[in-house]
């Protein structure tokens, strides 16, 4: 059987006054039904242009310019717009970082939600109010009647982040984006939603594809990783295996860096200098101005994914 | 002990957000009544810093944290309370006589972006505060002191004469660090200085920090919601919820064995690298605004242990044998907190 989201070399382009920058290189990825898949990477790095190309939202200047994405086995990156609107917002939803900028200050919860199911189902606004209700229900809002009622800037930060996540779970998509969901919001409410999005996988045998620069997150929700670094996946393969055994130089630097890893007090260790912008990618192997363990090959060929002993897939000369 | 660097006493701090007069007009009981809102941003708050520690101040946005480093620098007047400098009074100072402890004292802000002025360049930026303290100092000292500043933090002096919109976010906070540390002060309150900051860089910046710490004995008020920061570098935390303070404690203790039912909770939502399982306390509802606090301990409405008296009575912050203070009545009581 086919995955349930297949993306085959995908590269992305933005066309500036001086020249083509390439923003995603050659990405690869595959999930299926109920997986979780983290992307993580640095500012940067190509992870939310990655989950936006999914469903079709880069927006000029910026576009597709090799590869292919398919969903249940349709090449979904070729659909005119008008197609692709059966999909986004319907079988694949996307959960914003800021839960204060996605919602319509203007428009009551219930409005916006039942704008939501009557753009893709052909049912009553009756039957639209109930269904609203039910998932109010589902993301454990309290008195989710009231709710439905009053506007964004009556409720708190983590409340409309359940708000969100309701309008994107509304018409029961196979596949959920969430792009850096608990960034704005404290720890505590972080902990919540992180707990109710993993609860709303399982139950719903929904996959998710959760964006974000935080390690520790990652490693407590997703059961997949992919860590990308100027565009490209450098190292990808099954969460806790990666983690616990990195073996691209950046994932080492990367988990080393987190204050957790070092004792209170000591020096953290730090990777020298920063990203690459991307209209100044060093040749071969993008990372080697920063890596610790560079030879010459790393200065002039770009080192192709492959497979080690763990499991993981590692884009590097030296493993 | 020997006098802290700084002390306050007392510290409240409420804004007054009601707007003109009629917005303050309120129907109640049948008749109509003039009422202020005020936001109670900071509640009561005591502390110490002793020379040479790190004191992080930590809790969840709108805990009033922000307020009160701005508040211990005179960027704010205190509603009321004291603050000492080295034993003397400094809160009720002119702006004049205010002059010499504002050398002693700097800020790092946390937006890079936003805290450097992009119409300067980084050697008018630094030259600003070197010119305003210290009016006779010849420019070759100037420029000397500028060069040697932006050796330590990492920044290539050469880079002088460019703008702020020229560097990376770390390049840019450093260059904050740099006008943080160019009146060679004693104490920096650094307000969230790694937030905005990607992971690599964050650990390069923190490095920077307590580098700069050790070699110039430098006392940091540390204001941050990120507790495995807070858990690296602090000598000292104290926990505050809704402007009150929960709990202050050495780092080692607090992490090792949070007392107050809050500290717990909060330490319990922190994700760990190479942790599968989440087994997080979960707290009942929402933090309440700063508008109408909670009765009693202002906790109680989301403590799992709250009982009558919680409710009705404000804790006060009591020290226990290991030198934690923890202001709380199922701790003082001994009562199970789950």
């Amino acid at each position: 059987m086919s995955h349930l989201l297949e993306i085959h070399d995908l590269e992305v382009k933005f066309a500036l006054r001086t020249g083509d920058i390439i923003a995603i290189d050659g990405v690869d990825l595959t999930l299926d039904r109920g997986e979780t898949l983290g992307l993580v990477g640095e500012s940067g790095a190509g992870k939310s242009v990655t989950g936006f190309s999914i469903i079709n939202l880069i927006s000029k200047p910026g576009y597709i310019s090799k590869g292919k994405i398919l969903f249940n086995g349709d090449e979904i990156s070729s659909y005119p717009d008008k197609k692709m609107r059966e999909i986004r917002g319907n079988k694949i939803s996307m959960i914003f970082q800021d839960p204060m900028m996605t919602l319509n200050p203007v428009f009551t919860i219930g409005t916006q939600m039942i704008e939501t199911l009557l753009a893709h189902k052909n049912i009553s606004k009756k039957e639209a109010t109930k269904i609203a209700l039910e998932k109010l229900k589902k993301v454990q809002i309290p008195s989710p009647g009231t709710r439905l009622n009053q506007y964004p800037h009556e409720l708190s930060g983590g409340m409309r982040q359940r708000i969100i996540i309701a309008i994107a779970l509304i018409t029961d998509p196979q596949i959920i984006i969430a792009d850096e969901p608990t960034t704005a919001l404290d720890v505590t409410i972080q902990a919540e939603i992180m707990d109710l999005l993993q609860e709303l996988c399982e139950t719903d045998n929904m996959a998710l594809i959760l964006i974000t620069h935080d390690l520790a997150v990652v490693s407590q929700v997703t059961e997949k990783i992919a860590v990308m670094y100027a565009g490209k996946i450098i190292e990808s393969g099954l969460t806790h295996e990666v983690i616990s055994n990195p073996k691209h130089p950046y994932t080492i630097g990367l988990i080393n860096s987190i204050p957790g890893s070092t004792k209170p007090g000591e020096k953290l260790q730090q990777i020298p200098g920063m990203m690459p912008t991307l209209s100044e990618i060093p040749s071969g192997c993008a990372f080697n101005p920063r890596c610790t363990e560079k030879k010459e090959i790393c200065e002039t060929i770009i080192p192709e994914p492959k497979k080690t002993d763990s499991g993981s897939i590692v884009s590097c000369h030296m493993r | 002990m020997s006098t802290p660097v700084l002390a306050i006493d007392n510290i409240v701090k409420h804004f007054d957000i009601t707007g003109g007069f009629l917005d303050q007009i309120k129907f109640k009981n049948g008749k109509f009544k003039l009422e202020k809102t005020t936001v109670k941003a900071v509640n009561n708050v005591s502390l110490s810093i002793y020379k040479g520690e790190t004191l992080s101040v930590v809790g969840e946005s709108g805990c009033g944290k922000s307020t009160l480093a701005r508040v211990v620098l005179g960027l704010y007047a205190p509603s009321s309370g004291q603050i000492f400098y080295d034993g003397k009074r400094i809160d009720n100072l002119s702006h004049k006589q205010m002059l010499p402890f504002r050398k002693k004292m700097q800020m790092i802000f946390q937006d890079p972006y936003a805290s450097l002025n992009p119409r300067k360049t980084v050697q008018r930026t630094l030259e600003e505060p070197l010119r305003f303290h210290n009016p006779k100092m010849p420019s070759i000292e100037i420029n000397n002191k500028i060069t040697e500043v932006m050796e330590q933090v990492g920044v290539d002096p050469a880079w002088a004469k460019r703008f702020p919109h020229e560097f990376s976010g770390g390049q840019r906070q450093r260059i904050s660090i740099a006008r943080g540390l160019i009146l060679d002060p004693e104490l920096i309150v650094a307000d969230e200085p790694v937030s905005a900051l990607d992971v690599s860089i964050q650990a390069q910046i923190l490095n920077l920090l307590m580098d700069t710490g050790q070699k110039r004995g430098l006392t940091y008020l540390f204001i941050t919601h990120d507790l495995s920061v807070v858990q690296h570098i602090s000598t000292r935390v104290a926990v505050m919820y809704l402007g009150t303070l929960c709990e202050v404690a050495e780092s080692k203790t607090l992490f090792e064995n949070p007392r107050h039912p809050y500290t717990r909770a909060l330490l319990s939502a922190i994700p760990k690298v190479g942790e599968t399982v989440a087994k997080h306390i979960k707290l009942k509802g929402e933090v309440p605004t700063p508008v109408n606090l909670p009765s009693g301990c202002v906790f109680h409405e989301r403590c799992v242990s709250a009982n009558k008296r919680c409710k009705a009575e404000v804790p006060k912050l009591n020290t226990l044998e290991d030198g934690t203070q923890v202001a709380c009545h199922a701790v003082e009581e001994k009562r199970d907190i789950a």
